[in-house]
């Protein structure tokens, strides 16, 4: 029940308040239903909680308002017939009277050191528009963002400086997603253009590579389950449904896909030792892109590492997303790393569906993941190489750049390299397809080591011409 | 805005399965979380959203120490503690000496009643200092609340420190926006306090969008400090070098009610209620919220073999010159009050004063060879 009014009034009480210049909007309503006594609050809506002065004098006359008996004086001049109402101005504000009482304006974030995707996308407008909505699951728009706000970034380094939550938060919180999406994804705008999806291996060409330069090949992607919330929103119960889901899948994998699973929290001292010298175990995440996210929470509940027998296919489980699926051998055969790669991801999805459940997908984003950048394929493939003389080449970073590569340490993101041996993996996941990055890899790995082949031979290399972005 | 419940959409799954593991946890919430208490908190919340999962996060997140007992829960508003009160009372009872839900607490800010208090040695007694904290009523706590009531907060507390006089008088230095050369000179006098990484605070949500609305406020003297928004609205420290606690806790009631004053006529107390005390964020901070010690020398008696058990029965505790959680240099201990609740604030820092007192005499007569047999206090 409201009633509103709008009023520039004078009150006089033992303050001597005179709020002439003031417009007021007066709201009297109900407080949140699980408040223990039924009462009645008032509030004067001013945007008093910003930080210019001006404001701050508001504010004083506001909370001088608020006092009891200015309200009954108020509540009298409305004639709303203030019998019977209590002022509930000693407890914490309901959630709903609390929307009212901070505008947008109060709440919205403080971006000017800041330097991620977020910031970068997030107007007051925007904001303003999108606070007060929520997802099915009750996820709101501070939540997707708080990492953002409390991470501001580097200046070299533009990381992305949002999450969602569940699905629906690419939906609802569009306004957002949408051009977070476009400035990380080249361009990629998810409210006209459609994602391609392939995971046909028989396709790749070249997919041998020569091991005297390559040690090792590698392609990772992450999948979520669909109706269930992701890593920064799910509750205990979700995320233990998560492994539940997943584990059971997996236990039906057999042949060369055959494995185990380990739990975190249960693994046995033998088996994490293990998982260490195979370099399979993940760790609670440290970093503050992740903990604001809160996807460090409960740990390690319901976390854990399956990997097959001949330990070429592994799954996390609920680390930054539901599942990260993992193929990897030494050596130089990307083609066959890619063949499981697409094998083990249609078993386990053939076995998912079978009870009921699906990943999370659709033909504007692809794969549904909880970053941002991890849409679309969410495919990473690489390989660790050794590059000796292209390393040391002015050209080098020209030619990763044109062939839409990106070189990381052998620790992979954010470590220095070690020796002439990099982590070289694609650097697109969104706007086209496994198979196609998959080949863009390739191709862009093996034109690498015929570089380096070259200046060996003493011969000159070439800048190859830069790959066309979208199929328009 | 106000952090999300999540809480009706979880009500579908079972207690089974959102119950937390807490198996591997010593913290006074694993202690007293059971399955039902879960069961009957967990379609609860406050009415600003705050929910049993959120009051306990950090202590699922933190499983603790095998022989320090953290708290491992928090509040996020003043009803947390009423609303949650089938959890939160026994870990108080248990934190606080067996502190009964039907207890009264006292409240004594009249520094008149504190005999002594201005002779301890300063041969010894190198500084005192007197700290509490309080919160503001009308806003949520720092695990939960949103940036514009932050800010809120902030401008309140600049209002109310600005308007202060004599030996009162003084600047505030929000952390965004202090020059380098302010910033040196607050670390060099040791009153800057920086982004928490402890993760019992981290895991509680507390140092969500740092440094906005942040600050550090000091009188001209430098004996008189306001900490904005950091663990607490307000963290509220009176100090100074040697050994007059009499005069520091003359500093700490007077600069307080004067504070207090001022957040009344703005219709925003501070919280508190005759059977807390001073409510803050922290369960162990309840009632006075008050830690009054010294800086002492004491070397001989620091290595004595009764020195734990003095200290208890003096209900004393002792902590590194760093704070919480670090080492003693120097044989130079930290001493302090080691209760919070069902006692005065003066009745503290008398057992401050007397206790202290006691182990200096203690200390010289370690010093000349004798034995200290004789002086061993009874329980306190």
């Amino acid at each position: 029940m409201m009633i509103q009014g709008h009023h520039n009034m004078r009150i006089l009480d033992t303050h001597q308040v005179s709020i002439s210049t003031l417009p007021v909007r007066v709201y009297v309503s109900t407080i949140h239903k699980s408040s223990t006594k039924p009462c009645f609050c008032v509030f004067i809506c001013s945007p008093f909680a910003t930080e210019n002065p001006a404001s701050r004098k508001m504010a004083s006359s506001f909370t001088r308002l608020i006092s009891k008996r200015n309200t009954a004086v108020l509540l009298a001049g409305l004639g709303a017939g203030t019998a019977g109402f209590l002022l509930s101005e000693n407890s914490s504000l309901a959630a709903e009277a609390k929307k009212k009482l901070y505008p947008p304006s109060s709440d919205y974030p403080d971006l000017r050191k800041h330097n991620n995707c977020m910031a970068s996308a997030l107007t007051p407008a925007i904001y303003a528009k999108l606070r007060d909505k929520v997802t099915p699951n009750n996820w709101t728009l501070d939540q997707c963002i708080q990492t953002g706000v409390d991470n501001p970034g580097h200046p070299f380094i533009k990381t992305v400086g949002c999450v969602a939550g569940d699905e629906e938060s690419y939906e609802v919180f569009a306004e957002l997603f949408d051009p977070v999406i476009k400035d990380r994804h080249n361009g990629y705008d998810p409210r006209v253009m459609k994602h391609p999806t392939d995971l046909d291996a028989s396709k790749i060409t070249h997919g041998m590579f020569d091991e005297n330069y390559v040690l090792s090949s590698r392609v990772r992607t992450g999948r979520s389950i669909r109706g269930l919330s992701l890593p920064p929103a799910c509750s205990r119960a979700e995320r233990r449904e998560v492994e539940r889901v997943v584990v059971t899948a997996l236990a039906g994998l057999k042949g060369d896909l055959a494995g185990h699973y380990y739990s975190l929290g249960d693994m046995t001292e033998k088996e994490q030792q293990q998982l260490i010298d195979d370099h399979f175990l993940f760790d609670k995440p440290v970093s503050p892109l992740l903990t604001c996210a809160f996807m460090a929470r409960d740990w390690p509940d319901a976390r854990g590492i399956w990997h097959n027998n001949d330990k070429t296919f592994l799954i996390w489980v609920n680390e930054e997303d539901h599942t990260r699926v993992i193929s990897m051998e030494k050596g130089g055969n990307m083609k066959r790393v890619f063949e499981r790669f697409c094998n083990g991801l249609k078993q386990v999805e053939h076995l998912i569906q079978e009870r009921g459940w699906e990943f999370m997908w659709n033909e504007r984003l692809g794969y549904v993941l909880t970053c941002p950048s991890n849409l679309g394929t969410g495919l990473r493939a690489g390989v660790h190489v050794r590059l000796p003389k292209l390393s040391k080449d002015t050209r080098f970073s020209k030619i990763l750049d044109n062939l839409r590569l990106q070189k990381r340490g052998t620790g992979g993101v954010d470590t220095a390299a070690t020796g002439d041996t990099f982590d070289i993996s694609n650097l697109d996941r969104l706007g086209k397809s496994e198979v196609e990055l998959v080949q863009l890899l390739v191709d862009g790995v093996n034109y690498l080591i015929e570089c380096e082949k070259r200046l060996e031979k003493g011969q000159d290399i070439k800048i190859p011409s830069p790959i066309v972005q979208f199929r328009k | 805005m106000t952090k999300n419940c999540h809480n009706d959409y979880k009500m579908k799954f079972s207690v089974d399965d959102e119950y937390p593991d807490l198996t591997k946890h010593n913290n006074h919430m694993a202690k007293v979380l059971s399955k039902e208490i879960y069961g009957k908190l967990r379609s609860k919340s406050t009415p600003s959203g705050f929910t049993v999962d959120d009051v306990i996060q950090t202590g699922v997140d933190n499983p603790g120490h095998p022989f320090i007992m953290t708290v491992g829960c928090v509040a996020g508003d003043e009803e947390s503690y009423e609303v949650f009160k089938d959890l939160l009372d026994p870990i108080i009872s248990d934190r606080h000496g067996g502190y009964k839900p039907t207890d009264k607490h006292k409240t004594d800010l009249n520094f008149e009643n504190l005999k002594g208090g201005d002779d301890l040695d300063p041969n010894y007694v190198l500084s005192s200092r007197v700290r509490t904290g309080r919160s503001i009523k009308g806003f949520t706590l720092p695990p939960h609340n949103s940036r514009g009531e932050r800010r809120a907060i902030q401008n309140l507390s600049i209002e109310a420190l600005s308007s202060l006089e004599g030996e009162f008088k003084g600047k505030y230095y929000p952390l965004d926006g202090m020059t380098d050369a302010e910033q040196e000179q607050l670390i060099a006098d040791h009153f800057l306090f920086d982004k928490p990484v402890s993760p019992l605070l981290t895991c509680a949500g507390m140092a969500r969008d740092w440094p906005d609305a942040r600050g550090i406020w000091h009188n001209d003297n430098k004996t008189f400090l306001v900490w904005v928004n950091e663990e607490d609205h307000l963290r509220v420290i009176s100090m100074q070098k040697g050994g007059n606690m009499k005069e520091v806790f003359r500093r700490f009631c007077v600069g307080l009610q004067k504070i207090e004053e001022i957040f009344k006529k703005h219709n925003h107390g501070f919280m508190w209620n005759e059977h807390l005390g001073y409510i803050l964020t922290c369960p162990s901070n309840l009632g006075t919220g008050l830690r009054g010690g010294v800086h002492v020398k004491l070397p001989k008696l620091s290595t004595h073999a009764k020195f734990e058990e003095i200290l208890t029965r003096l209900r004393l505790q002792k902590r590194g010159t760093g704070g919480v959680d670090t080492a003693s240099v120097g044989g130079v201990f930290d001493i302090s009050n080691a209760d919070r609740l069902g006692s005065s604030e003066v009745d503290q820092v008398q057992l401050v004063v007397d206790g202290v007192k006691l182990m200096v005499e203690m200390e010289k007569k370690l010093e000349k060879g004798e034995s200290i047999d004789g002086m061993i206090p009874a329980q306190k």
